[in-house]
């Protein structure tokens, strides 16, 4: 039994599909790179594996204990939160709503886990610090920090180096490599296909008939790899 | 001048005016936040439009009690809003745009038919930039708008902390189990409901006022989520008190007053802020 097992999903919206045939799945432990051109359905295969965008057509199956809404999303920034007035705490601290249930207010138990994940991100010293003036990086641990609130199993990250200097995208990268180590499954959506093929250890390349599987060795002896333009230096 | 207050304060009508004034200033800033912070500011303008024309409709049919038709048609008109504002192919702000010069017009256009006051400009001028309506206040329209007030804001301090997911990050929220389309539902009726009440007191034009001008002050000084709540609802109703109490005073257009104390307490906060951040 899988994390994830996904099979003959047909991706696409508003009735008009965009990629099929996409058959994976995804263990404990993985580091898969979802990797494909613009608009091959990178971002809606990820959004249907979070349950926001309706599927068309196959199936998703979450199993090993992975509950369906068990999964922490760092989406990409929205220009909505550019200039959001909220403190750090609240932000990391909403992330715990899921384990809130029916109750209305957050217990002790998910102020702990939000201290937890806050310091695990270095970010403890800045909770009181708000959101809006923050530095890209920082804004990034922030949002790292409410995900790993959600879920302690399964991480899905949305192009998450975006508009990062070449420094803190270096960074990043070992930080959810190390989260990788710790046991946390990776799920990243990426257009960075070097960085990909360098810390992931699967590839899922998507295409509009046949999409590509395998490890990550896998990946960079095919012929997709040729195609994206990899290993061009 | 107190001498002059106390006298007025003896009179019932006033008591009431300042209860529901406040009440009102109240939630709508509780709403205004959310509503700012979710790119919806011109949500309380065209649904105050919208009110307006189901206002006129309902004067024309000579309803006594008005509120059963517009309070049904701006919650309608404030789901379609919403509605439409997911749809890719019409965006928010033009679902808005429509159904508020559309209404307004519609409105006008079916008083001027078919009235039958023989002051038809007044009557609009006084539904589009409120009237004395606040100063003849039954008793049970104050209790209505009391336990409107109560209910709006028990709803939103229970469902706060849904409320903020759903406002920083709607997806994160979806992502996580919340029923974010609910909430949003929920956001979308409540203002409804509040403009409808509203209307009274600083008529269907001057009500986007009410619900932004207390949020962006709050937010030019508050760096946290809780903070701007509470401090743009107390500005708010300060402003309510203190514009309704001018407006006795010095006998000038209730609603217009109040706003006009909101905007300088914009200007003042700006100011603030801006010397806050050096």
């Amino acid at each position: 039994m899988s994390y994830i097992k996904c099979e003959n999903l047909v991706l696409g919206y508003e009735g008009t599909p965009v990629a099929q045939n996409i058959s994976f799945e995804v263990n404990k432990g993985d580091y898969l790179c979802i990797l494909g051109e613009n608009g091959a359905g990178k971002s809606t295969l990820m959004k249907t594996i979070l349950g926001l965008t309706p599927l068309m057509n196959g199936s998703i199956v979450y199993g090993e204990g992975l509950e369906k809404y068990e999964i922490g999303y760092l989406p990409q920034q929205t220009f909505v939160q550019k200039d959001f007035p909220a403190s750090v705490w609240e932000i990391v601290l909403s992330g715990t709503l899921s384990k809130c249930g029916r109750r209305a207010f957050f217990g002790k138990a998910e102020k702990k886990l939000a201290e937890e994940n806050m310091k695990r991100m270095d970010i403890w010293t800045i909770k009181k610090e708000c959101y809006r003036n923050l530095s890209g990086g920082q804004q990034q641990r922030v949002l790292l920090a409410r995900a790993l609130c959600a879920s302690s199993k399964l991480l899905v990250l949305d192009e998450p180096v975006t508009g990062l200097d070449p420094k803190v995208t270096v960074e990043f990268y070992q930080l959810i490599k190390d989260l990788n180590k710790e046991g946390l499954t990776i799920i990243m959506v990426s257009h960075d296909i070097d960085a990909a093929v360098r810390y992931a250890s699967h590839v899922l390349h998507v295409e509009k008939e046949q999409s590509f599987i395998g490890t990550t060795k896998e990946y960079m002896q095919s012929g997709f790899w040729k195609d994206i333009g990899g290993g061009a230096q | 001048m107190m001498e002059m207050l106390q006298f007025y304060f003896s009179y019932p009508f006033v008591r009431y005016a300042l209860i529901v004034g406040m009440l009102i200033a109240l939630c709508s800033s509780l709403l205004g936040v959310t509503l700012v912070l979710k790119r919806f500011s011109y949500i309380g303008d065209g649904l105050s439009h919208v009110a307006f024309g189901a206002l006129a409709i309902a004067t024309v049919f000579d309803l006594t009690n008005t509120s059963l038709v517009v309070m049904p048609v701006t919650v309608a008109a404030a789901i379609l809003i919403l509605r439409t504002g997911q749809n890719p192919k019409i965006h928010g702000d033009a679902a808005i745009a429509m159904l508020s010069v559309g209404s307004l017009a519609v409105g006008y256009l079916v008083m001027h038919l078919f009235s039958t006051s023989a002051n038809i400009s007044g009557d609009v001028c006084s539904t589009l930039f409120g009237s004395t309506s606040i100063l003849t206040l039954t008793k049970a329209e104050v209790w209505l708008c009391v336990i409107m007030s109560v209910v709006v804001v028990a709803l939103f301090v229970f469902l706060y902390n849904r409320i903020f997911a759903v406002t920083f990050d709607e997806n994160f929220a979806k992502a996580t189990g919340i029923k974010t389309n609910a909430y949003n539902m929920l956001i979308a009726v409540i203002t409804a409901i509040i403009i409808v009440l509203a209307m009274n007191l600083v008529g269907s034009l001057l009500i986007s006022a009410l619900i932004i001008f207390p949020a962006l002050s709050a937010m030019r000084v508050i760096q946290n989520f809780k903070g701007v709540i509470i401090y743009s609802a107390v500005i708010s109703v300060f402003c309510a008190l203190f514009g309704i109490v001018l407006s006795i005073v010095f006998s000038t257009p209730v609603g217009a007053t109040i706003v006009a104390a909101d905007i300088v307490m914009f200007a003042l906060n700006c100011f603030v802020g801006r010397m806050l951040r050096k």
